[in-house]
């Protein structure tokens, strides 16, 4: 089997085995256009690959392990993660690998390449998957380019192209992937030309950056703009950028840079530049008689065609297509730094004054119809604040995501989720206040008397310096009484969070196991040794960022909540006078706005019953995501609602819908975590990690299909659950 | 979510695509494993499957009448990890005698024609396994039970 051609070599019976990209790169070569000396890894080198390796069942076995349907957008990526570092861990097979570098050395001796996807469904022109692929340019080395052909293969798997798949029906275990390796042209210019607006058919558009295409490919430089006549071939209008960045090529890559000052004042191309570029490309569409999206180079004066493909639109287009905001969630670094200055600078100092100046007005103090505006005006700031949160600090996650692709591409670990613990050990809220819980804990177990006291919920009894540091937690955290008694019908008080004291008091103290640190420092140390030198200072940045992305991933909803929180005993203020009306008319006034805000009445989930006589259908194994390593063994306690959680006992598994940071100060009493959510990244996962328990995520129907007081072992190594014990 | 009928549904969809189901057996302590062609009635409460008298399987059988029979859609590729469906059936097994025999030799004929000879043989015993309890494995490690009210 010949594994690569040269695109002299390839002919129309190839067209499938060299991908789209290939093949249209081949034909126009022998058009005439100027190309990079170019060469395709054909896509029976990807079957051979993933089939000799076992790679392929692995793919399709991760695939599988629940309805594709029923995965989230994070449980997807979490997917995508795991196959990637399939491909990141498996080397090529010896003679196989050994074939593929002797037809690299021939042909481009030691010269850096860029390794491209080229995946044979892109031959369908109704089938676009512009973007959704890996590329990589100024590889260097024959290894390093093995490496990237591996990972542009796993980019078939990527969330993106997973979703898109899924959205234009193609079977995954059908799909395959040919590489196309070209010499690095060091162009100064580069862009991409659409020969056909998609807003207006009369028109083209280039686009143009300094440097390298990359940075105006994945959105991180923004290029100069032009709009062209079709028929006449002329410029319409230009729109220039603020010139900042470039990306130039690095020792084994390419970094982004400051454009020099130069440079910034000028567009990187002419007006007879633009015109040129724009007939090659016109030149491209009457060859393949389609518009075509053509990416480009100049080398010195030189033209340089890297690739030519035609123009689709992504997406269905449909309003309820979230495919885009998930994609949008792909951040870049410079991004999340941007939109981290926000959260820490703006946001959360902005989240905590709201929250304090709606704590110092007493809703008990204000007659009703001053209650009714002020629930209104809490409700209106809550909903804000939800929009934020949306808005900046869900996309700010991916800060998480996007070290934990760096890390598992420089370190290539087994356990593709490694790096989280290089996260974890952070000055989480959640983990602030479970500590603060685990010391008042320590007061009670170590004196009886007091003990008693708070089983009586004798307030008055209490010690001053007891009872001081249960009001410094409950300015903090709130009296947990909402978290537990259920959000829309709370009812404050301090008894909720004293028979969690009591009930952490009658057990002995953790004894922390979790010290991590010298493998942490071991980890990072070894994080860094995989940069070269002049990468370590982004790898260190990187790190930090991830710190402060996984800290807020818990920290946002415990601001949130106090926001929250505010609303609720409003709320439950005019609650209280509505069940002991002093007035009619004052009743209408908080029943309308308690409507208006949707307080008026509780909706309960409903609770599926199982049948009592006759067969009986139940579940002995269920399988999740992995999320968090160990076994354990206890009853379960299922949250089905709120109150749920005020029985919860020492030993259990918690098994929720969802974990809320907001409930997480049941954790440290738990044998191990599982929920219906799926997700590594979590609240649930993130949460039992710190505490180093089994949990397993990501089970559809955890919460129907366990009951309260089955027995059931968590081991979080496999993802399984089991019910019950071994005997039929 | 799984429910009791797209569980049924599955089950009879597995039993009409499958001809053979391995038996388990056991005497004095030692387990002991047999192909048999199979047969499951609709209401899927039995599994049928014929045997020689003489064999060491019918021999077991009549010793200790608690059986496992297991039946799957492997069809010996890589594949099958991701996509074989396996479920085992635990009950007690009995010959099937008198009037009660016809009737259900008929069905189980209808489904292995090629055994007519084999099955109409003096020396053929009809075997019914009532089942208890169903288990079936898919996606490689989920498991659910159906148990069968007695």
């Amino acid at each position: 089997m010949n594994w690569i051609l040269s695109a002299e070599e390839i002919h129309s019976g190839d067209r499938h085995r060299v991908g789209g990209k290939g093949y249209a790169l081949s034909l126009l070569a022998r058009s005439g256009f100027k190309i990079p000396r170019t060469v395709c890894i054909t896509s029976d080198t990807y079957q051979e690959y993933v089939l000799r390796t076992g790679l392929r069942e692995r793919i399709l076995l991760e695939l599988h392990r629940k309805d594709f349907k029923e995965m989230r957008w994070e449980e997807i990526w979490d997917c995508a993660t795991r196959i990637r570092n399939m491909f990141l861990t498996k080397p090529l097979p010896d003679d196989l690998a050994q074939e593929i570098r002797n037809g690299i050395n021939d042909r481009f001796r030691g010269r850096t390449v860029a390794v491209r996807s080229s995946a044979p469904e892109e031959d369908d022109a109704q089938s676009s998957f512009a973007g959704l692929h890996e590329s990589f340019i100024n590889v260097a080395g024959v290894e390093s380019t093995l490496k990237h052909i591996r990972l542009v293969w796993s980019s078939l798997w990527s969330d993106a192209a997973l979703l898109y798949r899924q959205e234009i029906g193609l079977d995954v275990e059908k799909s395959s992937m040919a590489v196309v390796i070209q010499e690095t042209v060091a162009g100064d210019r580069s862009g991409v030309a659409f020969t056909k607006n998609p807003n207006d058919e009369n028109q083209g558009i280039i686009e143009s950056v300094y440097g390298l295409n990359q940075g105006l490919v994945d959105g991180t430089v923004e290029p100069d703009r032009w709009i062209m006549d079709r028929s006449r071939n002329t410029i319409v209008s230009h729109t220039p950028p603020e010139r900042k960045h470039w990306i130039i090529p690095s020792q084994n890559g390419v970094r982004l840079a400051e454009l020099p000052v130069e440079k910034s004042a000028h567009p990187p191309l002419t007006p007879q530049e633009v015109n040129f570029v724009f007939k090659a490309a016109r030149q491209a569409e009457e060859f393949f008689k389609m518009p075509q999206d053509v990416e480009w180079t100049y080398e010195g004066d030189s033209l340089v065609l890297l690739q030519s493909r035609p123009i689709t639109t992504l997406g269905s287009g449909k309003p309820q297509d979230e495919r885009g905001w998930y994609l949008s969630l792909h951040r870049s670094f410079d991004n999340l730094k941007n939109l981290r200055r926000k959260i820490e600078d703006e946001l959360i100092p902005g989240m905590i004054a709201v929250a304090e100046s709606l704590s110092a007005i007493d809703p008990v103090g204000l007659p009703d119809q001053e209650l009714a505006a002020e629930i209104r005006k809490r409700w209106e700031i809550n909903h804000k604040w939800v929009n934020i949160y949306w808005a900046d600090f869900i996309p700010y996650a991916h800060g998480v995501r996007l070290f934990g692709q760096v890390y598992n591409d420089a370190v290539q670990p087994d356990d593709p989720y490694e790096f989280i613990d290089l996260l974890t050990n952070t000055d989480m809220a959640s983990i602030e206040r479970n500590n603060m819980l685990v010391d008042l804990a320590d007061i009670i177990r170590s004196d009886e008397q007091l003990a008693e006291k708070l089983k009586r919920d004798d307030d008055a009894g209490l010690d001053a310096k007891f009872r001081s540091m249960i009001d410094e937690f409950i300015e903090k955290f709130g009296d947990l009484s909402c978290a537990v008694t259920g959000g829309k019908n709370c009812v404050l008080g301090t008894g909720p969070l004293y028979r969690l004291l009591l009930e952490m008091a009658d057990h002995p103290a953790q004894t922390g196991g979790r010290d991590k640190k010298d493998r942490i420092n071991r980890l990072h140390q070894n994080y860094l040794n995989s940069f070269d030198d002049d990468q370590k200072m982004w790898a260190e940045e990187l790190l930090e960022l991830a710190r402060s992305s996984y800290q807020l991933r818990d920290d946002d909803n415990i601001y949130l909540g106090r926001i929250e929180a505010q609303l609720l005993a409003a709320v439950q203020e005019a609650k209280r006078r509505l069940a002991y009306p002093s007035g009619h008319q004052a009743s209408d006034i908080l029943k309308q706005v308690l409507e208006d805000v949707d307080f008026g009445t509780e909706s309960r989930k409903s609770i599926p019953v199982a049948t009592a006589t006759g067969d009986k259908l139940q579940a002995r194994q269920l399988l999740g995501q992995p999320a968090g390593p160990g076994i354990s063994r206890g009853k379960a306690r299922v949250i089905r609602r709120h109150s749920d959680l005020a029985d919860f006992k020492h030993g259990e598994v918690l098994v929720c819908d969802a974990v809320d940071p907001n409930i997480t100060f049941v954790v440290p009493l738990a044998a191990a975590v599982v929920e219906r959510r799926g997700g590594m990244l979590i609240h649930g996962a993130i949460i039992a990690r710190e505490y180093g328990l089994p949990c397993i995520t990501g089970i559809p129907d955890a919460t129907t299909l366990i009951q309260t007081g089955d027995e059931i072992t968590v081991d979080g190594y496999l993802g399984i659950v089991t019910l019950g014990d071994t005997g039929l | 979510m799984e429910t009791d009928k797209k569980f049924r549904l599955r089950l009879g969809e597995l039993f009409r695509s499958q001809n053979l189901a391995a038996l388990s057996t056991h005497h004095a302590d030692q387990p002991y494993a047999s192909l048999v062609a199979f047969y499951a009635s609709n209401d899927l409460k039995y599994i049928y499957f014929v045997t020689a008298k003489t064999t060491r399987k019918f021999a077991n059988l009549t010793d200790n009448n608690r059986v496992a029979i297991m039946v799957n859609s492997s069809t010996n590729q890589i594949s099958d990890f991701h996509q074989a469906i396996s479920v085992t059936a635990v009950g007690k097994a009995k010959e099937v005698a008198g009037a009660d025999k016809e009737p259900i030799l008929s069905q189980y004929l209808a489904k292995h024609p090629h055994l007519e000879d084999f099955a109409r043989a003096p020396t053929c015993a009809l075997v019914r396994v009532v089942v208890a309890s169903y288990y079936m494995v898919k996606n490689f490690q989920t498991v659910m039970e159906l148990h069968l009210e007695p």
